[in-house]
Formats: C-alpha cells, structure tokens, sequence
C-alpha cells in the first residue's frame, strides 16, 4: 500500500470515529450545545409521582421544554421543581396551571401546562401558583375501596 | 517451607513486573515528543493498529447489538415495557458492551500483534542495532505505537456503540415489529450525555492507554527467543483483559457513586 493510500484511510478512520462520538452524543444522549436559550420556572407540588429528572413539559400535548431539577421546599415540605422551557416559547401567562400527568396508564409521567389568561408573561425565575399533584394509583384504589365499602354498608 | 519460597518468589515477580512497568511508562510519555517532528511513524501506526481492526469490531458490535435487541425484548416484553428497547440497548452499549467488549477485541487483535512485532524486533536486535546507530528506540518505535492505541481505542469503542444501535434497530424494528420512532424516543429521553455517553468515552480511554501500555511493555521487555516472544504475547492479551475486566468494576462503582 503506497503512503498516500495508507494516509487517506487514516484520516477516514479518524473522521469516521470522531463522528460516531459526536453522534452519540447528539443523537443518542439528545445534547444540544445551546442550552442558553431555555429559561427556567418553578412549580410546588404536594405530590410528584413517579416524575423524574428529564421528564418532557408539554403545552397542549407539544413538548417545550423538560424537568431540569427535584427537590423538597424545606418550609412546607413540598415538591419543588424547575422546568426548563425553551426560549421560543416565552409568551406563558403568569396564571398558567402545571399538572403532573401520565402517558397512558402506567406510562412514564410528565408535566403538562395549561395557559391562563393574563397579560403578563412568565419570567426566569418565575414560579407558576397554580398546580395539580399527580394522581397517585394505590391512593385512587384506596379511594373506590372506601367508596365501595361505604355503599354496601348502606 | 519451599511453597512458602515459591509463593514470596512469585509474588516479588509480579511486584517486579509492575514496577518496571511504572518506570518504563514515563519514558514511552517522553518519547512520544518525537511524534511532533515526525507526524509519519504516527499516521503508520494509526493504521496497523486502529484501521486494522475496525473490521472486527464492526462486525462484532452488529451481532452484540442484535443480541441485545433480541435479549432486551424478552426481558422488556414482560413488563408491557418493550417500547423501551431502544434505551436498554443504548445503556448497555454506551455505558458497558461498547468500552469493554471493544477493549477486549483491541487486546486480542492489535494488543497482541504490538507485543509480537517488538517482541520479534527485540530478539531478532533490532532495537539494539538502533541504538547503535543513535536511534532511540522508545521514540522510534515504542511512542507511535502506544500513542496510536491510545487514539483508536476510544474511536473503536464509538464506532462500536454506533454499529450496535444499529443492530439493535434491525432485530427490534425489523424482526420483533417495535416502533421504530418509540426505539429512538426512549433512547433519547433516558441516555444522558454526561453520565452515559461521557462516561463510556472516559471508560474507552482509559482502557485504550492500558492495553497499549502493557501491549507496548511486554513486548518491549520479551525474553529474546520465540519462546519468550510468545510467552509474552499470551501475557499481553491475559493481562489486558484481567485489567479491563477490574478497571471497569471499579470505574463503574465510582460512576455509580455519583448518580
């Protein structure tokens, strides 16, 4: 094989590994270099399921942003978490209302925003008021035994 | 009295052995500064090590990924979570299969052959006449070589993961009728570039500078006779893959430790 030839296919091997690591990276770890066009808000929860870190934010079934951190409010002992929201899409209401909602019965949860009606918009920095936990099974369950019960006592 | 000799006598070997590893290494790092001058020797070794076993290790992340594939599914498919399939085989070649199965390949295909080629230059005097001629043999032989495993390991090692997701969506998608966009969907919502992707980069590198640190040194410290050259030659791929298997315990508990 004459230099030339051993040259070439080096440098495509190079170029070939190199771009196989920044495919995973992009691809398959879902990276986007420009992370600074997101801002974040703050919701509190009583209850956050089975909601985890990464988790998409959704606005009418559309994914616009994700959970970025979990956390408990040392006062009232609730859920606090940050939703990363992309910049785009910075016309939110401040009366905007989070729910923590799961895909399919048991599928994975995640958070989903219902626009209000003011005229001011969310800010960074910002917590949203209005939100609703998520609906816990063992805690529904619980329920329709207790309602079941009380009308066979009837 | 005379296992007690025997197993002191061993043990001071091995004690031997790795120190004259630890000094050998310095001197490999020193040398490679020849590399700036001449690009060459470098290019030259780049292929015989990493071009060299891009082959294999294609071919073996195809049939590891399809193995996952089908692995994934059955233990998935209980769960009603087959959807997932994407993610699991993301983790396991990202995190795990991709740097260690690439790394135990690269000792077996590339790690080898170094030993054996320095081997043979050694007992044949290669080296000797090299430096009788005022050629430093660390920086005309040994530094290429090492600096060249240590930049294809971690190339093998993405290629692999990449050419596994690949095998991964063929059995999933193709034979075992899943989503193909939920295979991609999970993938990307559960693999973190930090945790995952970095950490299996971070794995490959390390792995990539120790097989080619003890390719390198076996080869270089062979007895010089055919006997010796294959002694060390077996030594290589043993010791290679004894120190893969064990830093990857350890840097995996470490990972783990963080999350």
């Amino acid at each position: 094989m004459t230099r030339k030839a051993i040259e070439t296919t080096v440098g495509l091997f190079l170029l070939i590994g190199v771009a196989a690591m920044i495919w995973l990276a992009l691809k398959v770890g879902n990276w986007s270099p420009a992370t600074t066009h997101d801002y974040e808000v703050t919701a509190r929860f009583n209850n956050i399921g089975g909601l985890t870190v990464k988790a998409p934010v959704t606005l009418a079934g559309v994914t616009i942003g994700r959970v970025a951190s979990i956390g408990i409010d040392a006062d009232d002992y609730s859920a606090r978490i940050t939703l990363q929201i992309d910049q785009a899409h910075d016309n939110l209401p401040t009366d905007t209302s989070a729910a923590i909602l799961t895909s399919g019965l048991l599928g994975a949860q995640y958070v989903g925003l219902d626009p209000g009606a003011e005229e001011t918009y969310l800010e960074d920095g910002d917590r949203i008021e209005i939100t609703q936990s998520a609906v816990v099974l063992e805690h529904l369950i619980g329920q329709i035994l207790i309602r079941t019960a009380e009308e066979l006592d009837r | 009295m005379n296992w007690l000799r025997q197993l002191g006598g061993g043990v001071i070997t091995v004690v031997q052995h790795l120190g004259r590893a630890g000094v050998f290494l310095p001197g490999v790092m020193a040398a490679t500064s020849i590399l700036w001058r001449r690009p060459g020797l470098l290019i030259q070794q780049l292929y015989s090590v990493g071009v060299m076993t891009v082959l294999i290790v294609v071919v073996a992340g195809l049939f590891v990924g399809m193995m996952l594939g089908f692995q994934g599914y059955y233990t998935l498919v209980d769960f009603g979570a087959e959807s997932s399939l994407g993610l699991a085989v993301a983790l396991f070649l990202t995190r795990e299969l991709g740097p260690v199965l690439t790394a135990l390949l690269f000792a077996g295909r590339a790690g080898s052959a170094l030993t054996a080629e320095i081997g043979l230059m050694k007992a044949t005097q290669q080296l000797e006449a090299m430096e009788m001629m005022a050629v430093d043999p660390l920086g005309r032989v040994i530094a290429p070589r090492f600096l060249a495993g240590c930049i294809s390991m971690p190339l093998l090692a993405a290629l692999f993961s990449v050419v596994g997701l690949a095998g991964g969506y063929l059995v999933g998608v193709g034979v075992l009728d899943i989503d193909g966009g939920s295979y991609w969907a999970s993938m990307q919502t559960g693999v973190d570039v930090y945790d995952d992707i970095l950490g299996g980069i971070i794995k490959s590198l390390v792995f990539g500078f120790v097989v080619a640190w003890i390719a390198v040194f076996e080869g270089y410290h062979a007895e010089s006779s055919t006997a010796g050259v294959s002694r060390a030659t077996t030594r290589t791929v043993v010791t290679a893959a004894l120190a893969i298997l064990g830093l990857d315990y350890a840097m995996t508990a470490i990972m783990f430790d963080e999350v």
